[in-house]
């Protein structure tokens, strides 16, 4: 919980396995700060204009080229940038793989600089998660003092003046939820222990993402719900943005893993979004056929692994390039959650769309061999 | 020549419908002080201007063909008439305000509609006279459209000459671009008028000269403008389309004899004018309404807020969701504006607009629920309203009778769907429903009749009713059969039976009735009987029938005179007796279905007329069902009828099923006979051991591939039946095999004691809470 201390598992950044994004993008966002002469509000590292370019993708006056880091509709960034500037929280809700952690942790890099402020729900957060706890050994030693005090991540946001991000915030028990009203209400958190209180600073803020499916586990209060400003993240609208995300994030991955360089084929990447595009929306991409849609969200997130999957099945077993062979097995992973109800519905697809289908024999036969 | 002097003119180029034309507009008049106003808009309604200050708005100046086509064709093609509609937010209608309340002349410059008219109609009759060309391009495409690539880009500035400005701009939508630009600025800032008029004069140098009709059109606005400063007024103020701007602007540059020839011999109609209410719905570019905007209520409102137009906005919207039940506090509106505007901000627009606005909605006070946001949005983006127009208009007499009827009725011409039911035993009521049924008889559809839910009873009728700004056309165009709305119902039933099939006729009687056109009834009848008489098919016949007898039978509920309609429903009814036995001869399987839906119709409507048309009617049934060539279904069909209406006894009934059933009988015939004569209901095997056991004998004799041949139909008749009935029919079928089974029901031990009191509840029930005097 404690992202600042214990210095001896720090890892820097350049070995870590997934750098956070004000690491990755550092170059980019030091080139827009460079940039921009809009007005920032107190706290912001940028002007508004500048998290949305961030966000989006531009070509700086400079040369610097921005990548493009949410693929999809502008007004969703705009929104929740606009939500951020006039210091309401910003709640962002989805079905899983819409991206909602993916822009949370990047609006935090881009308007604090720093993205670690992170609670994540689960149905065990304590409410010292996001409040503050207590090292014991000191407590026990010395008495309630600041020193003794543990700082949650949104208790470290509002002294800093960051944004605080929370995972999962329907998956939190209601009580701690609740906990929330005070901090985003009054912008302050009461260590009556101390007698002190912690007064936000300028620029604190809170993002919370929350799960679509979820949304019957711990539902939000009306309280709390009335202190978010709501943006719903869409699924991809189109097939070619899709596949724009999924290549996009392959590449990055396989380079931040640093497997062996694969080509990852567009055809490839286009077969398994359109895959998880027919069996999501329940008909083909022609609007011909129907088909069965499996229990699993076969969200753009698990596109991107099944892929990644499969470069590295190309480099380390394979002959280097991609084949219909190595995302077989991880499509079949993917779709396949129920081994009953849904290997039917996804034998019954390979059966009624793959087979017919130009080009795709070899991947069909690839899936009838994993599924044999 | 002398220069035309035009010192003292102003051109007004404007957006059709934009606000912030129109507030420029006012700002701009109240400064020149104008001593003419001229207004784009068809000359012919000149003399309409004066009615201006009684006009609710929206309105629209409707030009009709003084006599309506007589040609079918043409008539449909709405070729005959146009609209040019003014919302309170026109800028057209801002100058006819201002002229109509500081006493200025006005006058409509347009190209007047009598040649529009007259060349519309001369292109929607070309197609149908050569039948070969299709129709050149849209409205306003059509003319000069060549395939040289350079001119389809001339052709792009012309026909979006705001686009071509906005992307010069850097916006990706010519609407924002003047919404951000022109519609939502505020009252006092400098006109925006002579801008504009450059940036036309600019797109127009690269387009090129006007040509056909736009070129006609400017040629004759300049032509009264030219009358209009000559006859000495000084300030002479032009509302137009910004595209016209350049064109009137610079009148003293243009040549009168090139526009005197531009005009010469042009094509010319008698057309009449007159004002119509309009509905916002319809000038929503949706409506198909070409200068038609997005957002009419949008407008509107930014129009007549008279100041802080998101507070309010967003405050209407918070109202809407809590009248929906929705928790929306004034806190969410807060907060909603503060995202509006810091949005607007964010993507350097002046003032947050619609698209701010609706996202707030859906952000903050929906909470992220698109559909709810989607819904209050829609309403009010195009928030409905209707315009009025003083009895003083000048209408065709059919529309004053509508009107009158409607004051009288107490039923008002709304813009939105409403419901209504209306009890056909009121005086009140029962005088509506034959208003709106004469109206369709007029194809003035108003309302459309709703299949009312069962168990109503027919004095019942309901209603679902809209009135849109295109049925005043259609009272226009009716206003040739009539001066009232009786009068023109009448004929026109007349004019429809003239030439009309039987079943269209028998329709038309019905609604005659409905409508209560005793004077076109007996026509209507007369030439019904007529075409019995002649019409072979019997099917035509039996379709005729039901209607018929139903209005005879509770037509008096609305006071018709059912003797009449009674002989003519029994007459036809004798013809179907005569017709229908050679016709169901040699019919296959589907034919003898739909013969068998029509011997149920027919066989409902002689029960509805009783009496001897009835017994004539059962005694042909009776030979029929004796006949042995009758097909299967038909026949079946035909014993089960005469055994319901108790013509057959049961042991009869039995000899003809065994008969059937016998194993010299085609096993798919059989099965057909079983499947009309189960139709509906199969409890008559529940009740009749011996006839189940005919049925039994016949299934467990048939050869294997002989049953498997007829299961598909013995399904498709059983599989009819509802849940509780298969299981009856089974149960029944498992106590053929014998005593065994039945004895295998025990009976369930009843504990008395525990019982008395359901018992006694139910005793209460069924002698209405009285104790039993015992």
């Amino acid at each position: 919980m404690t992202t600042s201390s214990a210095p001896s598992i720090s890892t820097d950044a350049a070995q870590a396995l997934r750098p956070h994004a004000e690491q990755t993008y550092a170059a980019e966002l030091e080139a827009l700060a460079k940039a921009d002469d809009r007005r920032r509000p107190p706290g912001w590292q940028l002007s508004p204009w500048a998290v949305t370019q961030y966000l989006l993708g531009a070509t700086l006056e400079d040369g610097t080229e921005i990548t493009p880091k949410y693929i999809g509709a502008r007004r969703v960034v705009e929104v929740a940038v606009a939500t951020l500037a006039t210091d309401r929280a910003l709640l962002l809700i989805g079905v899983p793989g819409t991206a909602k952690t993916w822009l949370s942790e990047h609006l935090t890099a881009a308007i604090s600089g720093d993205s670690t402020l992170l609670v994540q729900g689960t149905a065990g957060t304590s409410e010292e998660a996001v409040r503050y706890g207590w090292n014991y050994a000191r407590l026990l030693a010395e008495g309630p003092s600041k020193e003794a005090l543990v700082p949650s991540p949104v208790m470290t946001a509002m002294a800093r003046g960051a944004i605080g991000r929370i995972e999962e915030l329907t998956r939190m028990p209601s009580d701690v939820q609740d906990g929330l009203i005070t901090v985003l209400s009054e912008k302050a958190l009461p260590v009556p222990e101390l007698g002190i209180e912690v007064q936000a600073r300028r620029g604190f803020n809170i993002i919370a993402t929350a799960n679509d499916r979820d949304r019957g586990v711990n539902d939000l209060s009306s309280a709390l719900r009335r202190r978010f400003n709501t943006v719903v993240l869409p699924v991809p609208d189109s097939a070619e943005d899709e596949v724009r995300i999924v290549t996009q994030r392959v590449e990055q991955l396989g380079r931040s893993l640093e497997l062996p360089d694969v080509p990852a084929g567009l055809d490839e990447i286009r077969r398994v979004v359109t895959v998880f595009r027919e069996l999501r929306s329940g008909v083909t991409e022609d609007n011909g056929t129907k088909v069965k849609s499996p229990s699993g969200t076969l969200s753009t997130a698990e596109a991107i692994s099944v892929l990644t999957n499969g470069i590295a099945l190309a480099a380390h077993f394979g002959d280097g390039v991609l084949r219909p062979a190595d995302v077989a097995a991880g499509i079949q992973g993917a779709v396949v959650q129920d081994r009953v109800s849904d290997g039917v519905v996804w034998r019954e697809y390979l059966e009624t769309v793959v087979r017919g289908r130009d080009g795709w024999g070899e991947f069909y036969r690839a899936c009838r061999e994993v599924g044999a | 020549m002398a220069r035309l002097d035009t010192s003292g003119l102003h051109v007004l180029g404007v957006r059709h419908h934009g606000p912030g034309s129109a507030r420029a507009v006012r700002a701009a008049l109240a400064e020149i002080k104008p001593d003419a106003v001229l207004i784009e808009g068809p000359p012919e309604a000149d003399a309409l201007i004066p009615l201006v200050g009684e006009l609710e708005p929206p309105v629209a100046l409707l030009v009709h063909l003084a006599d309506p086509p007589k040609d079918a064709a043409a008539a449909a093609s709405a070729a005959g008439w146009a609209f040019w509609p003014f919302a309170a937010f026109s800028p057209e209608w801002e100058a006819l305000r201002y002229a109509a309340e500081h006493g200025v002349p006005v006058r409509f410059c347009d190209l007047p509609a009598a040649h529009t008219l007259a060349e519309r109609l001369a292109e929607a009759e070309a197609p149908s006279r050569d039948g070969e060309a299709p129709p050149e391009g849209e409205e306003t495409a059509g003319e000069g459209t060549t395939e040289d690539p350079e001119a389809v880009g001339r052709d792009r500035l012309r026909l979006d000459p705001l686009g071509v400005l906005a992307e010069a701009a850097g916006y990706d939508d010519a609407e924002r671009w003047w919404d951000d630009v022109v519609e939502q600025r505020r009252d006092g800032e400098p006109s925006p008028f002579p801008a504009i008029a450059d940036a036309m004069a600019a797109v127009r140098d690269e387009s090129g000269p006007e040509q056909g009709r736009g070129a006609r059109r400017e040629a004759y606005m300049r032509q009264v403008l030219r009358a209009t400063l000559k006859q000495g007024h000084e300030r002479v103020a032009v509302v137009c389309g910004a595209w016209h701007a350049p064109a009137l602007r610079g009148v003293a540059d243009f040549p009168v004899s090139a526009d005197t020839a531009l005009l010469k011999g042009l094509p010319k109609v008698k057309v009449n004018a007159t004002w119509v209410p309009w509905t916002h719905g319809r000038l929503a570019a949706a409506g198909g309404y070409g200068a038609g905007v997005t957002a009419p209520g949008w407008y509107h409102h930014l129009y007549t807020a008279p100041d802080l137009p998101i507070h309010r906005w967003l405050t209407e919207a918070a109202r809407k969701l809590r009248e929906e039940g929705h928790h929306v506090s004034s806190s969410h509106v807060i907060e909603g504006v503060r995202l509006a505007e810091s949005l607007a901000v964010l993507r350097g627009r002046p003032l947050a607009g619609l698209d701010e606005v609706s996202e707030a909605l859906t952000a903050v006070l929906c909470e992220g629920e698109p559909v709810r946001a989607a819904l209050v949005h829609r309403t009010m983006a195009i928030g409905e309203r209707m315009g009025s127009v003083p009895p003083t208009t000048p209408m065709v007499p059919l529309q004053r009778d509508v009107i009158a009827a409607q004051k009288r009725l107490r039923l008002k011409a709304e813009p939105f769907d409403r419901d209504l039911d209306l009890d056909l035993r009121k005086e009140g009521h029962r005088e509506r429903s034959v208003l709106l049924h004469r109206l369709r008889m007029l194809d003035v559809r108003w309302g459309d009749p709703q299949e009312t839910s069962g168990g109503k009873g027919t004095f019942r009728e309901s209603w679902r009713i809209r009135w849109e700004p295109e049925l005043d056309v259609a009272l226009i165009e009716a206003s040739r059969w009539g001066t009232t709305v009786a009068g023109a119902a009448a004929a026109r039933a007349a004019e429809r039976a003239a030439d009309a099939d039987l079943p269209e006729l028998t329709a038309l009687t019905e609604l005659c009735l409905l409508a209560d056109l005793a004077d076109a009834l007996p026509g209507v009848l007369a030439l019904l009987t007529d075409r019995a008489a002649t019409d072979g098919d019997v099917t035509h016949l039996m379709g005729a029938l039901p209607p018929l007898a139903r209005s005879a039978r509770y037509g008096d509920v609305r006071g018709t005179d059912a003797a009449h309609l009674r002989a003519v429903a029994e007459q036809i009814l004798r013809r179907v007796c005569v017709g229908l036995p050679p016709a169901v001869h040699g019919l296959d399987d589907e034919a003898a279905a739909r013969f068998v839906t029509h011997i149920d119709h027919t066989h409902s409507a002689a029960t509805l007329l009783g009496g001897e048309a009835l017994a004539e009617w059962e005694a042909t049934l009776a030979t029929l069902a004796r006949r042995e060539t009758l097909p299967g279904r038909i026949s079946g069909r035909l014993n089960r009828m005469l055994s319901d209406a108790g013509h057959i006894d049961a042991q009869e009934l039995r000899r003809r099923l065994g008969l059937a059933m016998s194993q010299g009988t085609e096993p798919a015939a059989a099965a057909a006979w079983l499947e009309g004569f189960l139709q509906g209901s199969g409890l008559v095997l529940v009740h009749d051991d011996r006839m189940l056991g005919l049925i039994d004998t016949w299934l467990l004799g048939l050869p294997e591939e002989r049953f498997t041949a007829v299961l598909p139909l013995l399904r498709r008749t059983f599989g009819a039946f509802d849940g509780t009935e298969r299981r009856e029919i089974g149960e029944a079928a498992g106590r053929l095999g014998g005593a065994r089974r039945v004895a295998a029901r025990t009976p369930v031990t009843v504990d008395a004691e525990r019982a008395a009191p359901a018992l006694a509840t139910a005793l209460a029930i069924l002698t209405d809470g009285r104790k039993r005097a015992s």
